[in-house]
């Protein structure tokens, strides 16, 4: 149980207060409600490369991380297909600080060209080191289009291609910030060591005067039901044949979505799941397999990804992914591996709650998708899946006219 | 109006308080270190076990047998120890470093009745099943095949095998080596490792009376002391720096990693050496982030680290770098060395990172599982409690002349072994 106060600035800013007094730490986590799906087809991978740009340096405050270091804190941001989050964590008796440079950079920026110059340069280097070489490293730069033809889920975070960081420009980069960040596109969790009364007087103190901007519609193309099995196959250096098959899910705020989360525990989360067990263990088909969700807000995918040993052929591979995927069509699954499925999603509530940061970051989330309260009954909703449901989503979603697949294969 | 431009006033972290660990030594000389903290009714229980008996003609003797321990005892097979686990909600993790062989349970308090007779199973009478090594065998090296593919991992395993030659800590390892593993080496690791005497077990979270009593009666009555063991003891002598470069013509960047044997975190100089490396590399506004980040755009990242082994330390500066800048980016590490020997760090420099490092200090107690990690640093360096108060007095008083002595004694370009993986 996360508990939590909220309140709402007169120019939107959404706050939230998790006091947890077993700390001496505090957290300040900055949801902002963009993501890579908010971006321009033609600028794709900006949502990232702007979230460098947020430590250039504000309007008043030359440099971010310096101040925040002289006071004990630390802090880093990630981008994903949906959101941008920024953390803090700082002795708590420095809370102010973190207020001083959230609130600096949310009014506006610096905006450098210098900053600018260097960050494309890191995140080209960023690219480089995470996308191009990397054995696989692009898979995902080759999925995404294969599942995705209209929603822009199709490019990843960060971008589709190393030139549309490179043309970056600073009025990009102006009418971005101009667009996204403010307060009334933003969530603020404050969490630890802290009094609600204290965060309130600070919000007010330096959020208060920040205009509101204006709360644009979200209007993004909604994703056509896929109604053709689609397959690629490329040749890369890589030591291994690699397969990796994609299917569209419901997104994270439909009911669906937690059956669909357990069908992946119940293919691949621990030893005893279904295809470490009976694909690497037993037939010894694999050396490696795995089974996940992208997890995103508009629909997302499911994905089976592995790598068959030498000798077994790329056909065999896919043969027996698609048994235990039809199974779970067919046959209910059963109680004691529904109740296991659950009890781990239950220890793994448990332990989360152990990290400050993590509870911020999750209360941050859960208000974005409607109301932060949504993360203790969380849990509630996984324990009321049905063995019915399992097997209804496994039937919705392991459809071949709703997968992608994608042979990439060893030269 | 209030001013944007001037910042909070601010205090420095005055009082960092850690949870002492309370010690219990079981009736077959088990060693059992406990903390008690947090609201969430769960425990962390890990069997930490020395690493022994090291045969460079075994190199994966200790990793392998560590690794197989779930894969089946006399009584379970591995797919009943894997229900069982998962069933609990719990997480059963082996896990193999260059000292110690862990064996760490992660469980609701409620299931803990229910999980530890596993461990007990695993840790006293696995039976490392010929089928099962096969598919170890066959799984590692497809793995290997794809991390020699990255230039990162490359450059992790040669710079280890250049500073620590065929010992555990550095053995270079082929995919023959997978080969040469038998089941007879486990079985006689396992004996001789896997014992109470050569066992710590540390427990963190909700430690209750209960907990204990479920250890002593799961841990003692039939796990015994059988064999003598001899824990690993190597000796290193610092070779000459040399640049060690592996090409790779189709790189778009090279890993580069530097460094050398230095202290461990027993030598008095540790604590003031982690100040000058904390400078130097060891945090994101640190001189070469500042530099070759920062200024120059040629990383996503580069930092540097003193890492603390039992028989040794080294140290290290790591980063992947654009191909076309790798030499420019060692020029500067360069530079950035000798800028630290011969001119006295700036005070606004100095009380930023003292403030920073007491901070992190503060941070990384965040719960009786990381208070239970800091004690396991200094148990094993055959440390007290003193050596953080030691600790936190040195990064408080360090001074600008202090880190120039220390940056003389310590980091010297030129004696680096200097490894690059990609292009020059």
């Amino acid at each position: 149980m996360v508990s939590f106060e909220r309140f709402t600035l007169a120019n939107g800013l959404k706050v939230l207060v998790h006091e947890d007094p077993t700390t001496p730490m505090a957290v300040v986590n900055i949801l902002y409600d963009v993501g890579a799906r908010d971006e321009h087809p033609d600028q794709t991978g900006f949502a990232h490369l702007f979230e460098h740009l947020m430590f250039g340096g504000s309007v008043n405050i030359p440099s971010y991380d310096e101040p925040l270091q002289r006071v004990g804190g630390e802090n880093n941001a990630f981008t994903s297909n949906d959101i941008t989050n920024y953390y803090i964590t700082l002795p708590a008796v420095n809370l102010e600080t973190a207020f001083w440079l959230e609130s600096d950079r949310m009014l506006s920026l610096a905006f450098s060209e210098k900053s600018l110059e260097v960050q494309r340069n890191v995140v080209c280097e960023e690219f480089k080191q995470r996308y191009l070489n990397q054995p696989y490293g692009d898979v995902w730069l080759k999925l995404r289009p294969m599942a995705y033809k209209q929603h822009p889920y199709q490019w990843a975070t960060i971008g589709k291609s190393l030139d549309h960081i490179e043309n970056a420009r600073i009025e990009d980069v102006k009418a971005f910030f101009a667009r996204h960040y403010n307060p009334s596109n933003a969530i603020m969790v404050v969490g630890g060591d802290v009094k609600s009364e204290e965060v309130k007087r600070l919000a007010e103190k330096w959020f208060g005067n920040i205009p509101s901007g204006e709360k644009l519609p979200r209007m993004l193309p909604i994703e056509d039901d896929q109604n053709e099995e689609r397959k690629e196959v490329v040749k890369a250096n890589v030591p291994l044949n690699a397969l990796y098959k994609v299917f569209h899910m419901p997104s994270r705020t439909e009911a669906g979505y937690y059956a669909a989360d357990l069908i992946s525990d119940i293919l691949s989360r621990g030893n005893s799941s279904r295809l470490f067990r009976n694909l690497l263990k037993d037939k010894k088909l694999f050396s490696d397999i795995n089974a996940y969700l992208t997890g995103s807000l508009d629909a997302g995918l499911f994905v089976v990804e592995g790598k068959p040993v030498p000798g077994v052929s790329m056909e065999q591979a896919e043969a027996a992914i698609w048994e235990e995927l039809e199974r779970l069509c067919t046959e209910p699954v059963p109680e004691s591996e529904l109740t296991k499925v659950k009890n781990k999603m239950e220890s793994t509530m448990v332990f989360s709650e152990m990290s400050l940061l993590d509870k911020a970051m999750n209360l941050a989330y859960f208000e974005l998708l409607g109301d932060a309260d949504l993360l203790n009954s969380e849990i509630q909703k996984y324990l009321d899946v049905t063995a019915e449901q399992i097997q209804a989503q496994a039937r919705q979603i392991f459809r071949r006219e709703n997968s992608s697949t994608l042979h990439y294969l060893a030269n | 109006m209030i001013d944007r431009a001037q910042a909070p006033a601010f205090r420095q972290v005055e009082h960092i308080e850690l949870i002492r660990a309370k010690e219990q030594v079981l009736s077959n000389g088990l060693k059992l270190f406990s903390i008690d903290g947090g609201d969430q009714d769960l425990v962390r229980i890990e069997f930490i076990f020395e690493n022994t008996a090291y045969d460079p003609a075994k190199p994966l003797q200790t990793f392998a047998t560590n690794t197989m321990l779930n894969d089946g005892t006399t009584e379970f097979s591995s797919t009943e120890i894997a229900d069982k686990v998962d069933y609990y909600g719990a997480f059963l993790q082996t896990e193999y470093s260059n000292d110690q062989s862990t064996v760490t349970l992660y469980t609701l308090n409620k299931h803990l009745a229910n999980t530890l007779p596993i461990v007990k199973a695993i840790i006293s009478d696995s039976v490392f099943p010929q089928v099962e090594l096969d598919t170890l065998v066959r799984n590692q090296k497809q793995k290997l095949s794809v991390n020699l593919e990255k230039n990162d991992f490359v450059s992790r395993k040669t710079f280890s095998n250049v500073l620590f030659g065929n010992t555990l800590y550095g053995y270079d390892i082929s995919a023959a080596d997978y080969d040469h593993l038998e089941r007879a080496q486990l079985l006689s690791y396992f004996k001789e490792a896997y014992q109470p005497k050569n066992c710590t077990v540390m427990l963190s979270g909700k430690v209750k009376e209960e907990t204990i009593r479920l250890v002593d009666r799961y841990f003692v009555s039939d796990w015994n002391n059988e064999l003598d063991t001899k824990p690993n003891a190597f000796e290193f002598s610092a070779a000459s720096g040399a640049e060690h470069f592996i090409e790779k013509q189709e790189a778009l960047q090279s890993a580069i990693r530097l460094g050398r044997i230095a202290i461990n975190r027993t030598h008095p100089d540790f604590p003031g050496f982690q100040v000058v490396n904390t400078i130097l590399g060891g945090y994101f506004g640190s001189r070469l982030m500042a530099n070759i980040r920062e200024d120059k755009g040629y990383t996503y990242g580069i930092g540097s680290a003193l890492v603390s082994l039992k028989n040794t330390g080294y140290f290290f500066i790591a980063s992947e770098v654009g191909a076309d800048v790798c030499s420019a980016t060692l020029n500067e590490i360069e530079k950035e060395i000798k800028l630290l020997k011969q001119e006295p760090v700036q005070e606004e420099e100095l009380a930023l990172v003292k403030n920073y490092m007491l901070g992190s200090m503060l941070g990384s107690l965040e719960n009786a599982l990381s208070h239970a990690d800091k004690f396991k640093n200094i148990y094993f360096s055959g440390l007290g409690y003193d050596y953080y108060s030691r600790y936190i007095e040195t990064v408080k008083t360090m001074s600008p002349e202090r880190i120039m002595e220390l940056a003389n004694q310590y980091l010297d370009f030129d004696a680096f072994q200097r490894v690059i993986v990609g292009k020059k």
